[in-house]
């Protein structure tokens, strides 16, 4: 049996990467969108932990919840990024910079 | 005796009626669109009589839907006003879509599903409702930002606004997890019995609220979550920064008010010194930055973020005169916002649009009526007495000496102060400088007609305030906040 603990330090380094990647990626969107599918996982990680420690399922609902938002959101993002990429024939995060001021 | 469904009968009959809408404008063609409009507006007018006819004639909140949903006058309240000032965003944007070669029905689906969204997030009372309804709304917000394809900035302004609302709705999510650890439960009224018999300031609560209190904070645009909130407005087609500005900020405040104020109210000095923080650095930043700015929409960004900052300071007082305040704040807010992005699409025309300060170059000259109601407008914003926006300013600032956080106060004025040169900027240009562009500025009277009685009303609410702030404080007392 796997202690609590142990899950949930997996879910928060797993939720760190996904934070670190967000902020320290400077070359691609798709890593980028990578990131925030991470930190879903995570997030479903310490859902699933807590919901068999507590033995109430409503954790393990929320997380087909999440999963299908997740879907959903990858989704959106992806067509965001194809039409990005058919204005400017790229996706580098560093050509994101014509708002400013 | 409800059945169990009828609790979220506005919700359903407005899914269905998108789905309508979106059907029926497949079948319309390019230049009868008006008929997706129209049936847009009545299907928002019906939902709000659903609203109206439901919430009100009830003593005291109904929870129904396995205690997943709640009927109170707050969430009646705010859902009315959610639901009016989206149809008044969409009035506006009807001139700027056709101009701007926008006018199709996507618009419109999109904005009854944001709509949709923030009806849940205003009645959810579990966790993953609210959860559920602000994915809907910014679900539906990003595909909005990045309604104009083929301009490259719009589509720039949706990818930033997607991935940091996305790593902003994992912050909320880590959070509520951590809660559901803690509590066991999901439940709003679940959380708020279980933190009643638990001690304050415990570190796992402090934990878990640093990512709510993030979470959120990434949603309203406070500083130091607000990167996304000036580039958003500025990329955005300006009737989407209008519903944008408008609308949602009384859903983002509708979701503080379940998780924190209802939900996590017992451990409130644990949240409202971290918001506390986040709303003074609101206020500051906002004000400074918006001096600098030359493009208009950027500048009532960066004035939102402020005056996000004033409904948070409200907020965080945790007592009744303070909740009714930002209340007061948040839907006077959202009114003003809407005439300010009204004014920018009054002033764009087919193939150009209106963005910078220099278009405000000599208004008077152009149509003094007009120059007349920015100046209403800009005043209110800026706070100046006889108008609501003073009103408002004053009833947050009196809630937050009442508890005694007499330096945030001092903190809160002197930046109005700063504040009001840029609006004071923009009052000059119009009165005391040569028009730039002398093309007529000719609209439906029907516009005109909304935008006067809008800015009037800012005039209107400022002399007798007492009506709408009585209706905010007795919505409130009836939830018991």
């Amino acid at each position: 049996m796997i202690p609590l603990s142990h899950t949930l330090i997996v879910a928060a380094i797993l939720f760190s990467i996904s934070l670190a990647g967000m902020f320290l990626n400077r070359k691609n969107v798709l890593i980028l969108l990578m990131c925030i599918e991470l930190m879903l996982l995570s997030v479903n990680l310490n859902f699933i932990a807590f919901s068999h420690y507590l033995n109430d399922l409503g954790g393990q609902l929320f997380v087909f919840f999440i999963l299908t938002v997740a879907a959903a959101e990858a989704a959106i993002g992806l067509a965001i990024l194809v039409t990005m990429f058919r204005n400017r024939r790229t996706i580098n995060v560093q050509n994101l910079d014509s708002l400013k001021g | 005796m409800m059945s169990a469904f009828e609790i979220a009968r506005p919700e359903i009959f407005l899914l269905i009626a998108a789905c309508v809408v979106l059907l029926l404008d497949l079948f319309v063609g390019k230049n009868a669109r008006v008929v997706t409009y129209l049936a847009t507006q009545a299907s928002l007018l019906t939902t709000a009589l659903l609203i109206y006819s439901s919430s009100f004639n009830q003593e005291m909140k109904v929870v129904g839907l396995d205690r997943m949903y709640v009927l109170d006058e707050l969430a009646g309240f705010l859902k009315i006003s959610i639901v009016g000032f989206a149809m008044l965003s969409f009035i506006y944007a009807r001139k700027y879509l056709r101009d701007q070669n926008l006018w199709r029905g996507e618009f419109f689906v999109l904005g009854m599903t944001s709509v949709l969204g923030m009806l849940i997030m205003s009645s959810g009372y579990n966790l993953l409702v609210l959860y559920l309804g602000l994915e809907v709304l910014s679900l539906s917000m990003y595909a909005l930002v990045a309604l104009h394809r083929d301009n490259g900035k719009a589509i720039e302004a949706a990818m930033k606004y997607f991935i940091l609302g996305a790593v902003g709705s994992g912050m909320l999510l880590y959070g509520m997890s951590l809660l559901y650890g803690i509590s066991g439960g999901l439940g709003v009224d679940h959380l708020s019995t279980f933190f009643n018999a638990q001690p304050a300031n415990d570190v796992k609560v402090l934990f878990a609220l640093t990512f709510i209190v993030a979470g959120l904070a990434f949603k309203l645009g406070a500083v130091p979550f607000h990167m996304w909130l000036p580039d958003v407005y500025q990329g955005a087609p300006t009737a989407v920064t209008l519903f944008l500005g408008s609308a949602p900020k009384v859903a983002a405040f509708a979701l503080v008010m379940r998780i924190l104020a209802e939900g996590l109210g017992s451990v409130e000095e644990s949240w409202s010194q971290m918001l506390m923080v986040l709303g003074l650095l609101s206020i500051i930043v906002g004000n400074l930055f918006a001096v600098a700015q030359h493009n208009m929409k950027r500048m009532l960004a960066y004035s939102t973020i402020s005056h996000m900052g004033f409904i948070i300071m409200g907020v965080i007082t945790s007592s009744h005169i303070g909740y009714s305040a930002a209340m007061f704040y948040v839907v006077t807010y959202a009114l003003m916002s809407a005439a300010a992005f009204a004014l920018l699409i009054l002033l764009s025309r087919t193939g150009y649009e209106a963005e910078t300060l220099d278009d405000l170059k000599g208004l008077n000259e152009r149509s003094p009526w007009l120059a007349f109601l920015v100046m209403l407008m800009m005043l209110s914003m800026m706070g100046f007495p006889l108008t609501v926006g003073f009103y408002s300013k004053l009833a947050v600032i009196q809630a937050v000496v009442g508890k005694e956080l007499v330096w945030p106060a001092v903190i809160m004025v002197v930046m109005s102060v700063v504040g009001a040169f840029y609006y004071l900027r923009v009052l000059k240009l119009m009165y005391f400088e040569k028009p730039a562009d002398n093309t007529t500025i000719d609209v439906g009277i029907d516009f005109y007609g909304v935008l006067s009685v809008n800015s009037l009303l800012l005039l209107g609410l400022g002399v007798f305030p007492g009506g709408l702030m009585a209706l905010c404080s007795a919505v409130l007392s009836a939830s018991q906040l």
